[in-house]
């Protein structure tokens, strides 16, 4: 009897810091088992070996930010039953999309002796503005257990179980003392997508959003709080623009303190 | 044979970033060496302009997934002396065990997932485990005890979120670290045998005279602090290090390569580090050497992978003193007075120095920085080995001599998305090669 064909995973790599798909690696326990359950076709980071397409599942880290990524994009689009984005970088353009907010001719001079060489786009865009995206996982890195339950949930043809609402909720039910309300210090929690498990406020110190905007965030009551705490217009701008500037909800409201 | 002959690889696997390879042979002549990179630019000195001192860590991290504490001590110590703050005590000791994690954890990926492979003709680790299943399993729990250190110090294993300019946000207790001894008591054997393993695995004849650089600390092996010194009489403090390191536009590459001034290239990593600092290992750290057949250093960059065993094996050791030791601090962090300047900080990334630059306004802004990550400084070496070693290979065939290229530079355990943000780019994957 045919055995049934196993799904072929791939691993692609936009302007990133290759902490997303490492995520993977550092899945000790359940990399061996994952390997099981599918054909790893192409992984550069991990392996010399490249199978051809089409693949079942794409895993795509990054953003565009040159004219051969914003066309390689399609490429993986054409070759991927299922292109699922990982990362802030992927998700909202990650932290070089800090360079949006300015004059790209001026960030190139200010790195590079010879400008004449880069080749780079004016924005970093998260890989929805170019193609169809079927699934998005955020953070910054993303949570590797959120990673093995998402690849879990479409091997088995379910919806993933990664809950849309605020990280103050996982840092209730940790049970930490609110670090705003307490200590007076500032925290993007109630406006930021669960997924880490409130890491920064259990060790003391305010969320810096690393997993983007919940869904519909009430950013401008959060800033208005910030304000109360003391925290100067300028601060509430750096607050914002993060690692998920350029996500819509926080960079609308990081315009709105410019001074 | 062809007398003319190309080797090129497109993409350039089992590295962390994007790289390609071209070389050009003639009438056995190498006459072209290109080690590539074509990642594209992030821009983190330009952004960084403008972002307060204590983003710093948080920010750089993202430069790479592999070794974010490196990024994070590098910025921390730069700021810090700014501020004409010293950590001691158990605070300096914290920063030391949260280094031992990320080399347990970087050392172990690229020994047995990245580096092993190669050796014993696999494409990947995933392949290995099927005749292996034992060793992949052991050395997935290896990597996870160095990355248990990182998480439970900093809050996750990739970009931790607790490293702070003057400390931590928060303290781990004794008992928390304490819980991690058997682990670490286990993988000091691993890594023993580990050492014993890599020793026997089939290493081309090849040295090379290289100067070796690496920070030198008056009693420990370095991580965070010392004097940058070489093999070949370079001996200065950190914040001297631009007076002798510039970045140099060569003619046969688009890159540019950091050199010491006058000198030419140098080396930069666990070999350097060995060669510079073979007394400052544990007696258990050089006996395994000296029965894994290296002397007090080792010209081999092929052997590389034995030295960061070795390196393995003397962060268990020093995890195991530091938490042994370990009483938690009354605070876990110093008070700061912020003030304008600029400040230097360079600590020993897994894969060699990382030097950081910064300098700031009175309010704590960053006015402008400067980061030079190893990957950068080593890259120049990396061509030289690879014209070299395909100048005494040229009888292989070319699949084999191109397996052998990528090994030679895999060697290094490059990070790509480390040297991009300062390198100069030419996107070279269409390039025509007759
Ligand atoms: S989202 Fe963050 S961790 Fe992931 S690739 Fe981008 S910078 Fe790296
Ligand atoms: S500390 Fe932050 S995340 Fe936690 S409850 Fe308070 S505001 Fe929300
Ligand atoms: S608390 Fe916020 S900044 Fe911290 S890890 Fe979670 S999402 Fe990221």
């Amino acid at each position: 009897m045919a055995k049934k064909r196993k799904p072929k995973l791939a691993v692609w790599k936009f302007s990133s810091c290759d902490g997303c798909q490492l995520s993977l690696l550092d899945c000790e326990d359940e990399l061996l088992a994952v390997a099981g359950a599918v054909d790893i076709a192409n992984f550069p980071e991990a392996s010399r070996a490249v199978a051809k397409g089409p693949y079942d599942i794409s895993l795509v880290e990054g953003s565009i930010t040159t004219p051969h990524e914003a066309e390689r994009i399609h490429q993986v689009r054409r070759q991927s039953k299922l292109l699922i984005t990982i990362g802030a970088c992927a998700t909202a353009g990650g932290i070089q999309a800090l360079k949006n907010f300015k004059d790209v001719k001026d960030f190139i001079s200010a790195v590079y002796a010879s400008p004449e060489y880069i080749e780079t786009l004016a924005k970093s865009t998260p890989i929805a503005d170019h193609v169809f995206v079927d699934f998005e996982l955020r953070g910054c890195p993303i949570n590797k257990y959120q990673l093995v339950e998402v690849l879990n949930a479409f091997l088995n043809g379910r919806k993933p179980n990664t809950p849309a609402y605020s990280v103050c909720m996982e840092c209730k039910r940790r049970g930490n003392i609110c670090v705003m309300v307490a200590h007076g210090t500032a925290c993007l929690g109630p406006v930021v997508h669960a997924g880490c498990g409130a890491i920064c406020p259990s060790y003391n110190r305010g969320c810096y959003g690393c997993f983007g905007p919940k869904e519909t965030p009430n950013t401008s009551s959060l800033a208005e709080w910030w304000k109360q705490l003391g925290v100067s217009e300028e601060d509430i701008v750096r607050g914002f623009r993060g690692f998920n500037a350029y996500a819509d909800a926080f960079r609308k409201e990081s315009e709105l303190h410019e001074v | 044979m062809k007398s003319n002959r190309s080797i090129k690889v497109d993409y350039l696997a089992r590295v962390e970033g994007e790289g390609s390879l071209t070389v050009k042979m003639k009438g056995g002549e190498v006459t072209d060496v290109k080690f590539k990179i074509f990642e594209p630019p992030r821009f983190f000195e330009a952004f960084l302009r403008g972002r307060k001192f204590s983003e710093a860590p948080d920010i750089t991290s993202r430069i790479c997934g592999i070794c974010p504490i490196a990024y994070q001590m590098s910025s921390v110590h730069a700021m810090e002396s700014i501020f004409g703050v010293k950590l001691d005590g158990q605070l300096r000791e914290l920063r030391r065990l949260f280094y031992c994690g990320e080399w347990i954890e970087s050392h172990v990926l690229h020994v047995y997932m990245l580096h092993a492979p190669d050796f014993l003709g696999y494409q990947d680790a995933i392949q290995l485990a099927k005749d292996y299943p034992e060793v992949v399993q052991k050395a997935l729990r290896l990597k996870k005890i160095g990355n248990d250190i990182v998480t439970l110090i900093g809050g996750r294993e990739i970009h931790p979120i607790n490293v702070k300019v003057g400390g931590f946000y928060k303290a781990p207790t004794k008992k928390e670290l304490t819980s991690l001894l058997n682990n670490l008591e286990w993988a000091k054997d691993v890594a023993l045998e580990t050492v014993k393993f890599t020793a026997t695995l089939p290493f081309p004849e090849f040295e090379q005279d290289y100067e070796f650089v690496s920070l030198r600390h008056p009693d420990e092996y370095p991580f965070n602090e010392g004097r940058l010194v070489s093999n070949k009489g370079l001996d200065i403090p950190v914040r001297e290090y631009e007076n002798h390191f510039v970045e140099e536009h060569v003619e046969h590459s688009n890159a540019l390569h950091s050199v010491l001034k006058n000198r030419g290239n140098y080396f930069v990593g666990p070999l350097a580090r060995f060669a510079l600092n073979f007394d400052r290992l544990t007696p258990l750290c050089q006996q395994a050497a000296r029965e894994a057949g290296l002397g007090e250093s080792c010209y081999n960059p092929f052997k590389g992978i034995i030295i960061r065993s070795i390196e393995t094996l003397y962060a268990i050791e020093e995890a195991i003193r530091i938490i042994n030791k370990y009483e938690m601090p009354d605070s876990p962090s110093v008070p700061l007075e912020i003030k304008a300047g600029t400040g230097h900080g360079c600590t020993e990334a897994p894969r060699g120095i990382l030097y950081h630059r910064y300098t700031l306004d009175e309010k704590g802004n960053i006015l402008n920085a400067k980061i030079v990550p190893p990957t950068s400084q080593n890259q120049k070496t990396i061509e030289n080995d690879l014209r070299e070693y395909v100048k005494r290979n040229i009888n292989l065939p070319n699949d084999k001599l191109t397996w052998q290229c990528e090994q030679t530079i895999r060697n290094y355990d490059p990070c790509i998305s480390c040297a991009t943000h300062f390198l100069k780019l030419n996107i070279v994957q269409d390039e025509f090669v007759e």
